[in-house]
């Protein structure tokens, strides 16, 4: 999968989590948390939603690395590797 | 034969608008099953009926918006006379709501069976306010009186039977929104008229319920994971079973304790407001139920699809702030019910422990109480019961 691949699968996951936003109005190296009001079961809700997506396994000690859209990107892309 | 009736969905509803039938005529309903849905101001909601039976008849056609307290349909009850043998239903739609108190659940079999059993058995009310209750076909058990000890004068009568909402709102079709809005508004504007909060508080060190909850996450699977919240929300259920006048619904001049915990979950809205739908059996649900639970339910609110039930049934309300950096959080209690419990964000602090100064977890837990139910001392009483359950995650 290359990184637009990716990029395209998170910001599908996040519009199912925040329907009332714009996707296309996220910037990629701000945290996504602040730009959709996200809360901790949501976080949840889009870790599960990437799982299902991508089969990719999130620890929870990893969640930090998901904060901002390139976070994400950079993160599943390496995790899919591995994984 | 059982009329099955618009049911009032929290505080300060005084219509709603039958959107569809989910069942047909004739058809064998279970209770709990969903029977229709219905449009309020808060949100659209799955109606689910508390009696078993054959569906006899609809008297209101989908788009058609009525009072609470409308019989929306028949019900031929198991083992029961049709109603061909059965008394005739006296007024089909009552241009006075029945029960017109907001914030109370109306007394039908689509409402929550134990308010039927938490009438105070005697009121103090005046002949000529009672006259005038029997006249409006207002159920005098459930206005609050504002006379000598609690005693219901005609102007609560009056009041009672003079729904809040429809004064506000004429015939204006309002955005859902807005309507939602002028429905807090209500409610909150009561509540500070009419109940005496008192505010306690209190810190919690959260180092062993955060430790057990990695550990455990780690064992589990993304789709089993558990959020901190839903041990706050076990924590408060276990603690008000301690201090149970806390899990009280003020009605009339009295309060009266539940039976079950049915902590109301404080869900923020995408786009603004709020609505706390019900968790039901918090206490009594494993840790893995909660969560699942807590997570559907969470979703549903804010998806629009919440059930009657969930408006209707809660016995307390739990909002937790923290999440958007919050510290405290100072409540303002939902009426019926008596108290609010808030929690703030989860904060690495300095925390003195065996003459030492270490780092820890710490999260604020408020209490917000009507003090007509309870005290300072039995609300600290809560608090640290509150705190004695969050130190022992494991048997939550």
């Amino acid at each position: 999968m290359t990184k637009d691949e990716f990029r395209e699968v998170v910001l599908r996951v996040l519009g199912q989590i925040a329907p009332e936003a714009n996707m296309s109005q996220i910037k990629p190296n701000l945290r996504i948390r602040d730009q959709l009001d996200i809360d901790s079961m949501d976080l949840l809700n889009f870790v599960v939603g990437l799982h299902k997506e991508l089969q990719v396994e999130i620890p929870e000690a990893d969640y930090p690395r998901l904060a901002t859209l390139n976070g994400c990107v950079d993160y599943l892309a390496v995790q899919k590797k591995v994984q | 034969m059982a009329e099955f009736v618009m049911p009032q969905l929290g505080a300060d509803m005084t219509a709603g608008k039958l959107l569809r039938w989910r069942k047909n005529m004739g058809d064998r309903i279970l209770r709990g099953d969903i029977i229709a849905d219905v449009e309020t101001d808060k949100a659209d909601i799955e109606i689910e009926v508390f009696t078993a039976g054959v569906i006899e008849k609809f008297l209101v056609q989908p788009g058609e918006k009525v009072p609470v307290g409308t019989v929306l349909a028949i019900i031929q009850e198991e083992g029961k006379p049709t109603t061909a043998e059965a008394p005739p239903i006296s007024s089909v739609r009552p241009s006075v709501p029945a029960p017109t108190m907001p914030g109370v659940p109306a007394p039908a079999i689509s409402g929550r069976p134990a308010l039927a059993e938490i009438k105070p058995s005697r009121l103090r009310i005046s002949p000529a306010a009672k006259k005038l209750a029997e006249e409006l076909g207002t159920d005098s058990a459930l206005i609050s009186g504002t006379g000598p000890d609690g005693r219901i004068t005609l102007e609560d009568v009056q009041r009672a039977a003079q729904p809040e909402g429809a004064q506000l709102t004429p015939e204006v079709v309002l955005d859902r929104q807005a309507r939602l809005r002028q429905v807090i508004a209500a409610a909150m504007a009561r509540s500070k008229r009419e109940v005496p909060h008192y505010y306690l508080s209190t810190s919690i060190d959260m180092s062993r319920a955060m430790a057990w909850l990695t550990q455990e996450n780690l064992k589990r699977s993304v789709e089993d994971r558990l959020v901190y919240g839903v041990l706050l929300l076990k924590a408060v259920a276990l603690a008000l079973r301690e201090i149970p006048e806390l899990n009280s619904i003020w009605i009339g001049a009295r309060a009266t304790q539940c039976p079950e915990v049915h902590v109301g979950v404080a869900v923020s809205l995408r786009g603004g407001g709020l609505v706390a739908p019900a968790l039901h059996h918090t206490d009594r649900l494993s840790i893995d139920e909660l969560m699942k639970n807590f997570r559907d339910l969470i979703q549903r609110a804010r998806a629009g699809s919440l059930r009657s039930s969930e408006l209707s049934d809660p016995t307390v309300t739990v909002t937790n702030l923290g999440e958007q950096g919050v510290e405290t959080v100072f409540g303002i209690i939902y009426p019926p019910q008596v108290a609010l419990v808030g929690f703030g964000k989860l904060l690495e602090r300095p925390w003195s422990l065996d003459g030492q100064i270490v780092s820890r977890p710490v999260i604020k837990a408020t209490l917000s109480a009507d003090h007509r139910v309870s005290d300072g001392h039995r609300g600290g009483l809560f608090l640290a019961a509150v705190d004695r359950k969050l130190q022992e995650p494991e048997k939550l």
